[in-house]
């Protein structure tokens, strides 16, 4: 049997709980977006309830922990095909044994959901690093960025502890929303942003901005050693696909 | 702010600062209070990285490169014909927090020419800490290089506002220091190191009773060798770093393979390659040291003065001691697993928690990780399949080598042994 969901963490548990009362051992979860029909196949286009999905919250963290249950969030953040139905391997695995089963990394789902969550953890620790905020004309701290999985909404805290006494807000171009703190809390927020705010333009930030760019430009250059020139493992570190978004590289 | 002027400082004193290799920002635990600047409480951060595959993690500079000294491996000595250049204390400030603010940076890394005097200079560098701390509640982290010769007083205070300390001892042997910084005395080095040190023990203890304490250096101490400036041993630079580690309590020992920056005839020659595959290998045996539970006595001794250069130094220990092999994967403790080579602490945590369910067999060990090139020969597991049989140390070492590869290859054949020649033999 496939589900259809509407794309939000809470829409995959409450599939998770149609799976479970239409007592489906091996059903397929698609976000409804991706869906492309199927003839031979049951389809339910389930509705995202925030009572089941609570439920089911409740006993997979009862079951793996909140470590576990963290981990099952994160890996759904990554948006990679087919890890609702991992997940559901996962979360059927970990309600049939009596053991904490978050380990047990023989396990296909259990190994892929480490893996998994492994990589959202690289992607979060990359946006903590290589986001760059520009001061626009009123005063905010301005970044965009793109990355591979969602994981803005994993970044918010730790921006939130660092930046307290500024205002700033990081957006996620290809998703096209972003988090803003207003010096009091973090919202989520979504804008019509112009097609040249990746470009540095007087008219949204400071000459002083602009400034700064050439002089973090500068002190990278200087601190790098030519003799041990390393280009395989510069570009290891910093993926050619993040340099749009690098001061250092773009300009 | 001059743009201008301060870019060209920043260009010199970047540059000059660029050879220490300390970049780490972790380990400190200072929280962001009252709705300050920055938080150093996580994890270190690398924000870029250079074209030699560096992490850039904090602003590295020096405060001026004026400096009395005349230290032959050095960049920034007397005698060298440089540009000068030497920031104020409010420029490094607000370099720092502009940089920060925009998360460049996690922090600011300040050493020094030593101008005037070392107590002079230290003062400057402690006025730029207390200035960012006190005045800017600046919360990120804070590297201040120890000035040699700095005295109890000032380095107390330079504590109380920095992360980490360093004194870097640059040269391994007491004989190397004397022939290429005759200035300098090893005892100026390790009495700034000892202050901070004992502060540190005294620090910890008063937290034990009372909670409000300050912190005094809360990411610990480290310092770093040059390796390949002088004729030093593997041993000597190893045995040096244990010393450190156990009578200093340093957090970190970096080794940095000289770069030549000098036509001293004491010194390798400009053009002269960087060491770098033993830098390699000398990390290599200083996380095992670490990490993995290894003494130094087993991985360096009179037998073994230097580390292979082919194969890393856990390799080369196994196969020095063969008789201590297969390990059962299935049963060994965790101090046996991370002596496997091929296995690192993660894959030894993995199967520490993965043999709780299931026996473990060849195809479960690679899904999770294991570098089974190397690790096959060494251990047994659920499986009746067993790669080791009756092959002798060089065997394996010559299995291992044809199966794997390395851009170090071509350094090998410095020193070609015998059975070298016989493995280059066979590939071609």
């Amino acid at each position: 049997m496939i589900f259809i969901y509407d794309a939000s963490f809470e829409g995959f548990l409450s599939s998770v709980f149609a799976a479970y009362e239409y007592r489906c051992k091996t059903p397929k979860i698609v976000k409804k977006e991706k869906f492309i029909g199927d003839f031979f196949e049951d389809v339910e286009e389930v509705i995202t309830s925030e009572e089941k999905s609570a439920r089911v919250w409740k006993k997979i963290t009862e079951k793996c922990g909140t470590r576990g249950s963290q981990q099952i969030y994160w890996s759904f953040l990554s948006e990679l095909e087919n890890i609702e139905n991992t997940l559901f391997q996962y979360i059927q695995h970990a309600l049939v044994s009596a053991k904490d089963i978050t380990k047990d990394y023989a396990h296909p789902a259990v190994l892929k959901v480490a893996q998994t969550v492994k990589q959202v953890g690289r992607e979060k620790h990359r946006m903590d690093a290589f986001v760059r905020f520009r001061k626009t004309k009123d005063d905010i701290f301005f970044a965009t960025i793109a990355p591979d999985f969602n994981v803005l909404p994993l970044n918010a805290k730790h921006f939130k502890n660092r930046y307290a006494d500024q205002k700033w807000c990081i957006y996620d171009v290809k998703r096209n929303y972003g988090i803003y703190y207003d010096l009091e809390k973090v919202e989520v927020i979504q804008l019509e942003l112009p097609t040249s705010i990746l470009e540095t333009s007087t008219d949204f930030f400071t000459t002083e901005e602009i400034q700064f760019q050439h002089l973090w430009k500068n002190y990278f250059n200087s601190t790098n050693i030519t003799s041990r020139k390393n280009t395989k493992l510069h570009q290891q570190h910093v993926p050619k696909r993040y340099w749009k978004y690098l001061s250092e590289k773009y300009l | 702010m001059d743009f201008d002027r301060i870019k060209e400082k920043l260009n010199i004193l970047a540059d000059a600062a660029k050879y220490d290799v300390s970049c780490s920002s972790s380990g400190s635990k200072r929280k962001n209070t009252n709705k300050g600047l920055g938080d150093s409480s996580g994890m270190g951060i690398c924000h870029s990285y250079t074209e030699d595959g560096r992490c850039v993690s904090l602003l590295k500079i020096l405060l001026t490169n004026h400096c009395i000294f005349d230290c032959a491996y050095c960049v920034t000595r007397k005698s060298n014909d440089i540009k000068r250049a030497a920031f104020k204390v409010q420029e490094v400030v607000d370099l720092t927090i502009n940089f920060y603010r925009r998360n460049y940076i996690e922090g600011l890394f300040l050493s020094s020419g030593i101008f005037k005097s070392p107590d002079t200079t230290m003062e400057r560098l402690v006025q730029v800490a207390k200035k960012l701390r006190l005045e800017e509640n600046f919360n990120g982290y804070i590297h201040l290089k120890s000035i040699p010769g700095a005295s109890d007083e000032l380095m107390y205070e330079a504590g109380l506002y920095a992360d980490r300390l360093s004194v870097n001892i640059e040269i391994p042997t007491r004989e190397g220091l004397q022939l290429l910084a005759p200035d300098k005395d090893r005892k100026d080095f390790l009495q700034p190191m000892k202050k901070v040190k004992n502060e540190i023990v005294r620090y910890k203890a008063e937290r034990n009773i009372i909670k409000s304490t300050p912190k005094f250096a809360p990411a610990g101490q480290s310092t770093q060798m040059i390796v390949g400036a002088t004729n030093e041993t593997d041993a000597q630079v190893m045995y040096t770093a244990a010393y450190f580690y156990k009578k200093y309590q340093m957090k970190r020992v970096y080794y940095s393979g000289y770069i030549p920056v000098s036509y001293d005839p004491r010194l390798p020659s400009i053009g002269t390659d960087v060491p770098l595959l033993r830098e390699n290998r000398l990390y290599q045996a200083d996380w095992l040291m670490r990490f993995y539970g290894f003494s130094i006595e087993e991985l360096l001794n009179k037998e073994h003065p230097n580390l292979d250069s082919d194969v890393d130094p856990k390799l080369s220990w196994a196969l020095r001691n063969l008789h201590l092999f297969p390990v059962d994967v299935n049963k060994a403790d965790k101090q046996m697993l991370a002596r496997i080579p091929g296995l690192g602490m993660k894959s030894v945590y993995k199967i520490l928690g993965a043999r709780k369910y299931r026996n473990l067999n060849w195809e479960h060990l690679q899904k999770i990780g294991v570098a089974l090139n190397r690790a096959k020969y060494f251990m047994v597991c659920n499986s009746k399949e067993w790669e080791k049989k009756d092959l002798s140390a060089m065997n394996i070492k010559g299995l291992i080598l044809q199966n794997s590869k390395s851009k170090f290859r071509n350094t090998y054949n410095n020193q070609l042994n015998l059975f070298d020649k016989q493995d280059a033999l066979i590939q071609y």
